[in-house]
């Protein structure tokens, strides 16, 4: 018996199940499934981080053309970006199994956005399973990919925040060879969507729906659990769980297979039930269709529409269903009294040098998903505005052509760069903008836990491999000034902003130093502060540095903390942050 | 042995050792048979921003996740952490909350003020154990082992769970190199709180 997270489950469920390539980009929640699935020997599994999810599918897609069973991993939001080839994959179909696993954020603890990716698989028609713990992670990408071999349709499995990153038992199998013939067959009739042939494929995607219906009333996966008779309630994933905890008495229809929809098990459900009642996170997918079916039911706004449930989220719904008093107890310390604490960049974060740089000059700036979206908060409040992944460029570009009087700088990261911000560098040359953009380069993709991407010169399978280089990049977008700084030096840093916004003509500044988490080093033994030159002025403050203490009116710096990143002693006037102990005056920890 | 589920929610801040504590409690569980749950977050609230990890165990668990009044214990890495999940903790419930206090940018910047927290502690938690976890683990020589510190002073208050389920549990999570220490922290926790 295992304890696995969601991840660990389905990277064990597509290990059993005879995996053989795997593609993703990294984004929380869904970051650790190829981690966990690059670990497994005997047989190793081909997995590889690809620049972006859309060239992630589409690769899945080439490698189950081969036979191959296939896995594809990304976050909400990644699909938005897979969703091009998505829509045609359902046409044209796959061969060797594949499931796409796509992880929700309801709650949105690290996500721009509430999506709900059911409606993706409607969208698509393609085979949608929602696994409420570890144990039916596992089991449903099995299942996902005998059902995608079956109806020759991608399958989605969605996951969310709290399948992916809760732990549970599992009881883990054997790994079980695929029978799938190995081969690609040439056969364009089946696999170029030209209208020609796109027609009947669409018309052969609507029949497969109609069976697929009646292939989830009947599939295991779907089950009644009758209990009380006067309360039927209808739900899937996670819900479950706190649907379990809140109406133990209660009868419930939980859907693992909700797309195609189980019309015939949702009527049946609700004749043996008084009431029915739909418990569903995010969009209200089930209740809709259960309406459409003319089977009446409660749902919305009863079960709140907007951010996660959870357990006393349901005893409220409880209350006004029956009347059961929720009894939810409240802080009994005022908690707004409390300081916040808010994500911060780390002590030692090379961003902060670029960001405090940045608030030297009167500019608007476009920025980007990455830890580097913290510099929206103050101190350095140095971000105006951020959109999507790669956003951060093109906006900058709009913003200029619409007539903005300040100089716009589109600030993006490297992993972000190469995922989808080049064609925005691409577009701001050729159409002649005057931007400037600045990559913050740490040579990692950090905000998710330090994966590898194409300029790192390394693979997921842990190989060495050619290294992307950001300023080639921007000079085959036909930028003409490519500066390189190192954010820890500030003034220097200043000093070539400066210029390149002065310049009439687009720009790249690459902002480059390693992320010191990644290597769990300090860049050198912490400083402190020399009290007898310390003016109080606290204009290092301004860097939000957590290593940096104000006490009283004093300034100290947390040696626990401290990665010796020298940035405080650039920006100090009076020379008073100096390297290593501390001298007189501060009383050592 | 527990049919019912106990429910243990630890706090602090990312990078304060909260996955490893919730990991080992977890795997104590499991030896002790029970069915186990735990939730944890990650992603962005790892910068530096509070962290909240739950583990539930009993005969048969549903919710990974913890609801307020629904924990039997806390484990509270940072004070005013501790004191922010406060409302979490049933009124019978314990806690073993470290007093090492990391200031929050909002404070190390002058914008807000930091608390004096232990009378709130023990206003608001009537069986705390309030103790320097961070200097017992400087003490043996690493200061990350202040967690493990805390988990054995918990360990000592609850008795869901033998003393050689945690050390077979901590055997099984701590890599062999930093193993000695760990369980050295582990004892030094649980002997500072011991109930008997």
């Amino acid at each position: 018996m295992l304890l696995l997270s969601g991840n660990e489950a389905i990277a064990r469920g597509a290990w059993e199940g005879d995996v053989r390539a795997a593609f993703g980009y990294p984004g929380t929640p869904s970051t650790e499934i190829l981690e966990n699935l690059v670990k497994y020997t005997d047989p190793r599994v081909y997995c590889e981080w690809s620049p972006n999810e859309k060239v992630a599918l589409e690769a899945a897609a080439g490698a189950c053309l081969e036979g191959v069973r296939t896995l594809v991993t990304m976050k909400c939001v990644g699909l938005n970006v897979a969703a091009d080839p998505l829509m045609t994959l359902a046409y044209i179909g796959v061969e060797g199994g594949m499931v796409i696993v796509v992880a929700d954020d309801p709650g949105m603890h690290s996500s721009q956005t509430e999506q709900d990716t059911r409606q993706y698989a409607r969208l698509a028609h393609v085979p949608l399973l929602e696994p409420s713990d570890s144990q039916e992670a596992k089991d449903f990408v099995q299942y996902g990919l005998e059902l995608s071999e079956r109806f020759r349709l991608p399958v989605i499995l969605k996951s969310t925040t709290r399948l992916s990153h809760s732990r549970s038992k599992v009881e883990e199998g054997a790994h079980v060879a695929s029978s799938f013939p190995k081969e690609f067959v040439r056969d364009p009739s089946r696999h170029c969507p030209l209208p020609l042939w796109g027609r009947p494929m669409r018309q052969k995607l609507q029949e497969k729906l109609q069976i697929l219906s009646s292939v989830s009333t009947a599939s295991p996966v779907n089950r009644m659990e009758m209990g009380d008779p006067d309360l039927g309630i209808l739900c899937s994933g996670v819900c479950y769980q706190y649907v379990k905890e809140v109406f133990p008495e209660a009868s419930v229809l939980k859907l693992g297979f909700p797309y195609p929809f189980p019309d015939d098990l949702i009527r049946s459900f609700a004749g043996k039930v008084k009431r029915l009642l739909v418990v569903e996170e995010q969009e209200d997918f089930l209740e809709e269709h259960v309406k459409s079916l003319g089977i009446s039911c409660v749902g919305r706004p009863l079960v709140p529409p907007v951010g996660e449930l959870s357990t006393e989220a349901l005893r409220r719904v409880r209350e006004q269903l029956d009347g059961t008093p929720a009894e939810i107890p409240q802080p009994r310390h005022p908690l707004e009294q409390l300081p916040a604490r808010p994500p911060v960049f780390c002590a030692g974060c090379p961003h902060r040098g670029l960001f405090y740089a940045l608030t030297k000059f009167d500019v608007l700036v476009t920025g980007d998903i990455g830890c580097y979206s913290l510099a929206v908060f103050p101190p350095l409040s140095r971000t105006d505005v951020i959109l999507c992944m790669g956003g951060g460029i093109s906006m900058a570009h709009g913003l200029e052509k619409a007539g903005e009087p300040r100089k716009v700088v589109g600030v993006v990261g490297d992993s972000t760069f190469f995922h989808s911000g080049i064609t925005g560098l691409l577009d701001m040359v050729y159409n002649k903008g005057n931007s400037l953009v600045v990559v913050v380069d740490n040579r990692t993709t950090a905000m998710t836990g330090h994966q590898d991407h194409p300029g790192t010169g390394r693979t997921l399978m842990g190989e060495e491999t050619r290294e992307a280089s950001i300023a080639e990049f921007g000079k085959a977008c036909g930028v003409r000034r490519i500066r390189v700084v190192n954010p820890y030096h500030i003034q220097e840093t200043v000093k070539v902003l400066r210029e390149e916004l002065e310049a009439p003509e687009p720009s790249l500044v690459i902002s480059q130093a390693p992320c010191p988490l990644r290597s769990r080093k300090p860049l050198a033994p912490p400083f402190s502060v020399d009290s007898r030159k310390c003016k109080r002025c606290q204009s290092c403050l301004k860097l939000g540095c957590p290593a940096l203490e104000k006490s009283g009116e004093a300034i100290r710096i947390n040696p626990l903390l401290c990665l010796g990143c020298a940035s405080c002693q650039e920006v100090c006037a009076f020379g008073a942050i100096v390297p290593g102990e501390p001298k007189n005056g501060e009383a050592p920890q | 042995m527990s049919e019912q589920t106990i429910s243990v929610l630890m706090c602090g801040v990312g990078g304060q050792g909260i996955l490893l504590a919730s990991e080992i409690t977890a795997r104590a569980a499991l030896l002790s048979g029970y069915d186990v749950k735990t939730n944890e977050v990650h992603g962005m609230a790892q910068r530096g921003g509070s962290v909240v990890a739950c583990i539930r165990f009993g005969g048969k668990v549903y919710s990974p996740v913890i609801e307020p009044g629904g924990a039997d214990a806390l484990l509270g890495l940072e004070p005013v952490e501790a004191i922010r999940c406060h409302h979490y903790l049933k009124p019978t419930g314990v806690a073993a909350v470290s007093t090492q206090r990391i200031l929050p940018v909002t404070v190390s910047s002058g914008n807000a003020t930091y608390p004096e927290p232990e009378p709130i502690l023990q206003e608001l938690f009537p069986h705390l154990s309030y103790l320097d976890a961070l200097g017992i683990a400087q003490g043996l020589g690493n200061p990350r082992t202040a967690n493990l510190v805390l988990l054995g002073a918990l360990a000592g208050m609850g008795g869901h769970i033998s003393r050689k389920t945690w050390e077979a549990a901590i055997r099984q999570c701590v890599p062999e190199k930093h193993l000695e220490v760990n369980q050295a922290a582990f004892r030094k926790g649980m002997a500072a709180c011991s109930r008997t």
